[in-house]
């Protein structure tokens, strides 16, 4: 029964001889001519936290009831521990679901909602009420036992259907959304529960969010969906540095995306011509580029330093006039204006007591070294 | 400011219109006098006749037996289809079934009755059953057109009712039957009982398919009033159809509170 959790540093998808937990392979779902899920091939190892986003409609909550058993796949396979679960009803599987409307019963009180699923395992109904009674305390809810669940407020109700979910303890769990309705502290706080359940019982998840911070910092790995593909799998920090595409680059985080063409390598850097920029930018050289080629140039807003003098030394320099400043608390967000027209996005860490802060209509340097430029193709 | 005063006394001038013939019904129902249309005060005689009057009690007992056993084969059958109609979905021809589910509700009932007749007399000469027409196929014929009012009531709640809440239950490792009892029957019991209700006030009403459908010893409550109504109207017999009134009123007005009363989730 022990299972082995995942070890922090394990990376089980680095192993070319491991052996995935979930086999997604060529899975379609077709709703009339519309395919809401287009051929997805996908591998998830045991223990893992993966998260699945994406915008609205691109799919996830589809790829989730397909792996529940609830919408049988259009063509494709999905193998659970080994086993193609084709043939086994959603209620023969070892899955379970945190729906994203929660769907609880709305005759049943708190309770009896949570206690459901172990009475249909067969756990004898004293072990169950204790079982019951710990899940409620996890989630803070051991105060609203009695209630029904249109008594609840929404983030409560939330909790119900995550306790629900959370309670049979099955070897794979599938989560729509779990924590969209909580306030940021109970959302951190039951992030972190999940996090605890995943690494001391070994439950693999599979969590959609539409939070990309969320999905920073829950997850092993994180699968990015549009129009029903996934478009990049990676480990968070790789989905963040060395995203694969634009569409990818501007959904996770906040991006300045400049549109160019490929001149010569210089040496050990590569030149990209960009009057949206008005200099050639300067990156890190990328192999399969020809000549000519339109490529996008994403710089980060924390990789752009800010001055009010002209820096020496930096592979990128451009001048701007500051256009507005928002003040965050931590760091400030600074809109610049080219001369193009074009407006970048800086943000400046508040850490230093500097001088006087750079303020509104102030003329201002950016620069970048070559290696904070991501170049993109497609 | 002409118009706030128009409308509310043409609603007025409707409710009048639908309600004095019922409430002189009620009041003559306690008239002293034997003549209907004269007023000789007072009396609860009418209602001690009723009851010692053994034509109208056993027809009142006969409509009981079928408003109770042909409703409640209708809520089955009806919450069969229902249920049918809408979670075994996108099958082809779905709008024409449940076209064909509500048709009896727009059907005019000497149609359906008729119909119902000419079926009953082919199929006991090619089975023998029925034998002959009496309350067994009264019971039948007010089960199917009663039937049809329970399912797009159920079917309405079932609509209503989120998907997800019974697949959270398979989910959760509870086979069909069990999701069925579990979830879905409690959910939609209002929905059942206003059915009921309907099904059996229907049933209480129906003098028309009852007509053609009956055979003797089988007279209900509607149809013994209908044949001393030709002999002229009794004081007798108002009494009886404020009695009607009253277990009709009663029943309809359970029936639209329980259909109001939202799923609440
Ligand atoms: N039963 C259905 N019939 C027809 N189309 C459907 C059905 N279910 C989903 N779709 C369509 O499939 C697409 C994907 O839906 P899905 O619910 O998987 O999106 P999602 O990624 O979960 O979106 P969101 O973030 O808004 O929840 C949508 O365009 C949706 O309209
Ligand atoms: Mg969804």
């Amino acid at each position: 029964m022990a299972e082995l959790p995942l070890a922090a540093d394990a990376k089980p998808w680095k192993d070319s001889a491991a052996v995935p937990f979930i086999r997604i392979k060529n899975i379609t779902k077709k709703f009339g001519e519309f395919s809401a899920v287009d051929d997805i091939t996908l591998d998830i190892y045991k223990g893992e936290l993966f998260c699945l986003l994406g915008g609205s409609g691109c799919g996830k909550s589809t790829l989730l009831r397909m792996l529940a058993g609830l919408e049988t796949p259009t063509s494709g396979t999905i193998e659970i521990d080994g086993q193609d679960v084709a043939d086994v009803a959603a209620f023969d599987r070892p899955t379970n679901m945190m729906f994203q409307s929660y769907a609880l019963f709305p005759h049943m009180t708190v309770e009896k909602n949570v206690i459901y699923g172990l009475l249909r395992e067969g756990v004898p109904k004293a072990e169950a009420k204790d079982r019951v009674a710990d899940m409620l305390r996890l989630v803070k809810l051991q105060d609203f036992a009695k209630r029904k669940p249109h008594q609840l407020s929404g983030g409560q109700q939330q909790r119900v259907a995550l306790a629900r979910s959370l309670i049979k303890q099955p070897k794979l769990l599938l989560l729509d959304e779990p924590l969209a309705a909580l306030d940021k502290k109970l959302r951190e706080e039951t992030q972190f529960e999940l996090i605890h359940i995943q690494e001391t019982l070994g439950v693999t998840f599979i969590v959609v969010t539409h939070d990309q911070e969320e999905a920073m910092t829950l997850s092993t790995r994180i699968g990015v969906m549009k129009d029903g593909k996934i478009v990049q799998v990676g480990e968070p920090p790789q989905i963040y540095e060395d995203p694969n595409s634009r569409y990818v680059a501007d959904f996770i985080g906040s991006v300045n995306m400049f549109e160019g063409t490929v001149d010569v390598a210089v040496s050990s850097t590569l030149r990209i011509k960009s009057p949206e920029a008005g200099i050639d930018l300067l990156v890190e050289p990328v192999e399969g580029l020809k000549a000519n080629q339109n490529v996008s140039v994403a710089i980060r807003p924390e990789r752009i330093t800010l001055t009010r003098h002209k820096p020496d030394g930096a592979a990128n320099i451009v001048e701007g006039g500051v256009v507005e400043v928002a003040y965050l608390g931590n760091l400030s967000v600074y809109r610049v204006k080219l001369a193009s027209g074009k407006i970048l996005k800086v943000t400046k860490s508040n850490l230093l007591h500097d001088e006087e802060p750079i303020s509104w209509d102030e003329k201002v340097f950016l620069s970048w070294s070559n290696a904070a430029g991501i170049v993109l193709t497609t | 400011m002409k118009r706030g005063f128009f409308l509310p006394v043409v609603a007025f001038a409707g409710f009048l219109f639908l309600y004095i013939p019922i409430v002189s019904l009620v009041i003559f129902s306690f008239n002293k006098s034997k003549l209907v249309t004269v007023w000789g005060g007072w009396s609860t005689k009418w209602y001690v006749e009723l009851l010692n009057d053994p034509q109208i009690l056993g027809a009142a007992w006969i409509s009981l037996k079928i408003g109770v056993v042909s409703a409640t084969l209708a809520t089955i059958l009806g919450t069969i289809a229902a249920i049918v109609l809408t979670r075994f979905g996108r099958v082809r021809g779905r709008g024409l079934l449940i076209g064909m589910v509500t048709a009896p509700l727009v059907m005019p009932e000497v149609i359906t009755g008729l119909s119902l007749l000419l079926l009953f007399i082919s199929m006991e000469a090619m089975f023998g059953w029925p034998a002959g027409r009496g309350i067994l196929t009264i019971i039948i014929a007010h089960t199917t057109f009663s039937m049809a009012y329970v399912a797009v009531v159920v079917q309405s709640r079932l609509v209503d009712m989120d998907d997800a809440i019974e697949e959270a239950a398979s989910d959760l490792g509870a086979k069909p039957m069990r999701v069925f009892f579990d979830i879905t029957l409690p959910m939609i019991a209002p929905s059942l009982i206003s059915g009921w209700l309907l099904s059996f006030t229907l049933s209480l009403d129906d003098l028309v398919i009852a007509s053609f459908v009956s055979g003797p010893g089988a007279s209900t409550l509607p149809i013994v009033i209908f044949s001393k109504v030709r002999l002229g109207v009794t004081p007798e017999i108002n009494a009886l159809a404020t009695l009607i009134v009253v277990v009709v009123a009663i029943g309809i007005s359970i029936a639209w509170f329980l259909m109001r009363k939202k799923v609440k989730t």
